[in-house]
């Protein structure tokens, strides 16, 4: 009897989580066409941190990895979530500006090149206020450039979650891929509960947070496009089929009448009902995240 | 904050435009109006308080989903009503810039206010890209998501000299609770290190600024203020549709090759690798 047959298969499966931002990236690509770009031996590190004593990482906590997925053209741009918490200063971001100008560029002469962005973030990094929000700002402009030549596809894996000023740029990615146990948003629960009191919402209730913000309901509202398993081979499956598929006929941050129509028809005098809401605009018949 | 966000932002929508109504269908807290700017009629925008919202976390001048979706219908009017003309003939779209943040709601959160944010910053930047000048005046706050969703992707960006004046990614309060630093080590920390200054002084040295703009009393434009503000728009408005439709002016001030160095430093490495590759 062979171990495959003795164990489940999500035991012999390979977590996409469990992997750094580094590996993440590299686990897309087609084999031996992967090379990391502005990697930490250039030694590119903020010039922010340092003088406010925090420890900076040379490649501030920011992967761009350029190679061929399904043996197309395309940029993966990975944000280590465990550096400050994956949140972009003024050289992650430029990073990331950078990758997806110049994806556009090759694009516009005939090469057209994809963009994958694994976003674990919290938004813009405090210590370089101003600076992160204008990268997020110009992160947002370059992926719309870039989208209407080739995909740009997000990717929230977890656990850090996918938060503040990126989840516009997830907003306006082509296609968004997201994890059971990711979660996106733009503002997280503790800045709510900071901001708004606890009434509000209660950062300490788990159901909650991922009633809301979890894959599964993203996914079953329609906000995100495909739910996919802790999987790197299913990941990295999911995003070679959304390369291939080239830009969507239309994108959501354009569907500007669907959804202010459908926020004229809630009810605001009390709380949404998460599943309520998903049945409402039903955008996909997922189940679970339910509390 | 000694005065409420959003009246500057008020006060100058009517002195430019005359008017202080939202249109048929909008809800309280968007203005807008194609109102004549110089020779040319241009789109005028504005969020300002509405106490009335049924939506409770923006009734002090936050962004929220009624507000991003109504931006974006204006701007997308105004794009598909100029689509077949010549770029120089594109309606300019001004942002009167004076909020809070965005809305920090379970309501929101859970309808998606991300995606509302990002419908906007798209409404706006697609305008910018199809040849719209897309100019944003900070009045009063320019704060973090509220930011990004009204006003962040303007190709040109002016602001009041002015002490009310305040663009940062967070305010003091809780930047200072989530750094653990203490408000005043936040303020020291501000004047030596330009990104982390509430000052419009020091944001101007970032090198993403057009011009600032000097009057007495932001809350109350005199008639000879009103007309150096349009013309400083009108400005403005000639000098995006002489230049790129991408945000790249924004590297390229003398105060950007100073203080964004490390971005532009990033960006020349990125693309001598990526030829290479």
């Amino acid at each position: 009897m062979s171990t495959a047959e003795n164990f489940p298969a999500f035991v012999n499966r390979k977590s996409f989580i469990e992997l750094d931002g580094r590996a993440r990236a590299r686990s897309l690509f087609d084999e031996g066409t992967a090379k990391e770009l502005v990697g930490p031996f250039d030694r590119v590190q903020s010039p922010w941190l340092p003088i406010q004593g925090v420890a900076p990482q040379a490649d501030d906590g920011c992967i761009v990895i350029k190679g061929k997925i399904g043996g197309l053209p395309a940029v993966v741009v990975s944000l280590e979530g465990a550096f400050q918490g994956g949140s972009i200063g003024e050289v992650s971001g430029a990073k990331m500006t950078a990758a997806l100008d110049l994806a556009t560029k090759d694009s516009e002469t005939g090469t057209k090149t994809a963009a994958v962005l694994l976003l674990e973030t919290g938004g813009v990094r405090l210590q370089e206020a101003n600076l992160g929000l204008a990268a997020i700002a110009e992160v947002i402009s370059s992926i719309l450039a870039l989208r209407r030549h080739a995909p740009v596809i997000t990717v929230v894996a977890g656990t850090v979650g996918c938060f503040g000023g990126m989840s516009l740029a997830a907003g306006v990615s082509s296609y968004v891929i997201m994890t059971k146990e990711a979660r996106l948003g733009l503002n997280g629960p503790e800045v709510i509960e900071q901001e708004s009191g606890i009434d509000e919402f209660d950062a300490s209730d788990r159901a909650l947070i991922w009633a809301i913000h979890g894959g599964e309901q993203r996914v079953g509202i329609g906000e995100a496009d495909e739910l996919v398993e802790d999987d790197a081979g299913r990941i990295a499956s999911a995003i070679r089929s959304y390369v291939q598929a080239g830009p969507p006929s239309e994108y959501r941050s354009e569907q500007v009448k669907l959804n202010r129509d459908r926020i004229a028809t809630l009810d605001m005098s009390k709380q949404i009902d998460p599943i309520s809401l998903r049945k409402k605009w039903n955008g996909n018949d997922t189940t679970g995240g339910a509390r | 904050m000694s005065e409420h966000v959003g009246l500057r932002g008020r006060a100058w929508f009517q002195a430019l435009t005359g008017k202080n109504e939202p249109l048929a269908g909008d809800p309280g807290s968007v203005l807008a109006s194609n109102s004549l700017l110089g020779n040319e009629t241009s789109l005028f925008l504005c969020v300002v308080p509405n106490t009335e919202s049924r939506f409770p976390c923006v009734r002090d001048g936050q962004v929220g989903l009624e507000e991003a979706y109504t931006l974006a219908i204006r701007v997308r009017e105004v794009m598909a009503e100029d689509r077949d003309k010549p770029k120089s003939k594109k309606r300019p779209i001004i942002a009167l810039v004076d909020v809070k943040s965005q809305a920090y709601g379970r309501r929101e959160e859970t309808a998606g206010i991300f995606l509302a944010a990002a419908t906007s910053a798209d409404a706006y930047a697609s305008a910018r890209m199809a040849g719209h000048p897309v100019i944003s005046l900070v009045a009063g706050h320019a704060f973090s998501g509220g930011f990004l969703t009204h006003g962040y992707q303007a190709n040109r960006i002016l602001a009041f000299d002015d002490a009310g004046i305040v663009i940062h990614a967070m305010h003091k309060e809780a930047a200072a609770r989530i750094t653990r630093r203490s408000v005043e080590e936040l303020e020291r920390l501000g004047h030596e290190i330009a990104p982390m200054s509430y000052d419009v002084k020091d944001y101007a040295k970032l090198g993403l600024l057009y011009k600032l703009l000097h009057v007495e009393n932001p809350l109350q434009p005199t008639a000879s203020e009103v007309e150096i503000v349009k013309q400083g728009l009108i400005g403005a408005v000639q000098d995006a549709r002489s230049g790129l439709t991408d945000l790249s002016n924004r590297l390229e001030s003398d105060a950007a090759k100073q203080t964004r160095k490390a971005s532009i430093a990033v960006r020349a490495m990125l693309e001598a690798q990526w030829k290479k590759s």
